[in-house]
């Protein structure tokens, strides 16, 4: 299994799943943000859009929906959103309309919190707060590991997200399920000579956390980014959309920097996690590796990517999306 | 979100960077703060920010090894073959 939404890219647009032997099946797990962005937190900042508050995001982010509008339908309805590239463009606007309250709304993995950290040490403008909904990618990777249903034997380890942590981050899980595992660049060849060192410690019944991106992973990862994101973020349990909660996944500003929370300043209230699918969509059975695309009633029927009923078919790295934009139809299953 | 792409840093302006991702595609204002990068190294980036300095060494073994991989195939094919054949213990 891996786990981001970028190496599902590269292995179906190139194909590798059919380079592969019968009995290998490679599976998306929970690699995609958007798709396990609470529902709670899309409304509440589509509710703040429609206060007029300014809501800066990523563009996959403004489509998805919570329980009703996305932020993208918002502005149609009058709400203020605007698409933003980095963090940085948040800080510059919210400084040049300094009349308007700025929020922005902070979604990724650990590859994309350590800006967002930067930039609150650094001090941003008093009209900027950030309503984050960061998730951290090792406890993830240890709970599909101990999960019967997914029987997972190893894993391509998230390239890019880990250069950030380092392999460090992922020494605690793998001392606990001792399944392989192999930090993966991004390249189709990457992937390949990956998945032959898993298929080696298959063989070999010697697990192993292996290098293969050594261009870009080391074992302590960027120190200066860890040191950013210790400093403004406590690491609290997340709950991942469609999926469950997971202890310490989470990403939530210390009380320290509590003038730049959006949570707190706008009084957004904790609720529990609940998942906003719309009927006989089986989201959450994507997002967790559990099941391929096609094998939801609504995939590529009522659900296409001009017409997405589920943040798996909005975000471009969700799996959905990337099967359908790559006219996958049919399930790829081991034939073993 | 794994989405990075790597590039070669061109001009660096304190904490920010011109960084050539090849094929025209230049960005001026690549934050930098969050890795130690020099004139010429090749950084990752990340939604407008530098995660990583990209390990020249590595890389270039990296790509010496597929090339090495790469250019086996073909002519090793039937000898890959018949060693199928023969039983790889």
């Amino acid at each position: 299994m891996h786990v981001c939404g970028s190496h599902e890219w590269t292995i179906t647009h190139f194909g590798i799943r059919t380079l592969l032997p019968e009995n290998v099946e490679v599976r998306a797990g929970p690699g995609c943000p958007v798709c396990v962005t609470p529902a709670a937190d899309i409304d509440a900042a589509v509710r703040l859009s429609m206060e007029g508050k300014t809501i800066l995001t990523y563009g996959d982010m403004s489509r998805a929906k919570g329980s009703g509008m996305s932020l993208f339908e918002a502005k149609a309805a009058g709400g203020d959103f605007r698409v933003v590239y980095s963090v940085h463009d948040a800080v510059t606007m919210a400084a040049e309309n300094p009349g308007r309250e700025h929020v922005f709304f902070a979604v990724g993995f650990e590859t994309t919190a350590p800006p967002t950290a930067y930039e609150i040490l650094r001090g941003p403008p008093r009209n900027l707060t950030f309503l984050t909904a960061y998730r951290y990618v090792p406890p993830a990777v240890e709970a599909v590991s101990q999960s019967p249903d997914l029987a997972v034997s190893g894993f391509l380890n998230a390239g890019h997200a880990s250069t950030v942590t380092g392999m460090k981050a992922y020494e605690p899980c793998f001392n606990k399920t001792k399944k392989p595992m192999v930090f993966a660049g991004f390249e189709p060849v990457d992937v390949l000579i990956s998945v032959a060192m898993l298929l080696r410690k298959f063989v070999s019944g010697e697990p192993k956390m292996e290098n293969e991106y050594t261009r870009a992973v080391t074992w302590e990862g960027n120190t200066r980014a860890q040191a950013a994101m210790d400093k403004v973020f406590d690491r609290v349990d997340g709950y991942w959309r469609g999926v469950a909660t997971i202890p310490l996944s989470g990403f939530k500003i210390r009380t320290e920097f509590t003038d730049f929370d959006a949570r707190t300043r706008f009084g957004l209230r904790e609720t529990p996690g609940s998942e906003q699918f719309v009927p006989e969509a089986r989201c959450g059975d994507v997002i967790i590796g559990k099941i391929d695309p096609p094998e939801c009633p609504l995939y590529m029927k009522g659900c296409t990517p001009n017409s997405p009923k589920g943040p798996t078919m909005v975000s471009a790295e969700g799996t959905c999306k990337i099967w359908a934009d790559h006219k996958v139809l049919a399930s790829m299953r081991c034939r073993v | 979100m794994c989405l990075a792409y790597p590039g070669k840093v061109v001009e660096l302006n304190g904490d920010f960077a011109r960084v050539d991702f090849g094929a025209g595609t230049i960005r001026e204002d690549v934050n930098t703060s969050l890795v130690q990068a020099k004139m010429g190294d090749y950084v990752l980036v990340h939604a407008g920010y530098a995660i990583q300095v990209v390990d020249e060494t590595a890389a270039r073994e990296t790509l010496r090894y597929w090339k090495e991989i790469l250019a086996a195939m073909p002519e090793d094919r039937a000898a890959y073959e018949s060693q199928l054949k023969g039983g790889l213990s």
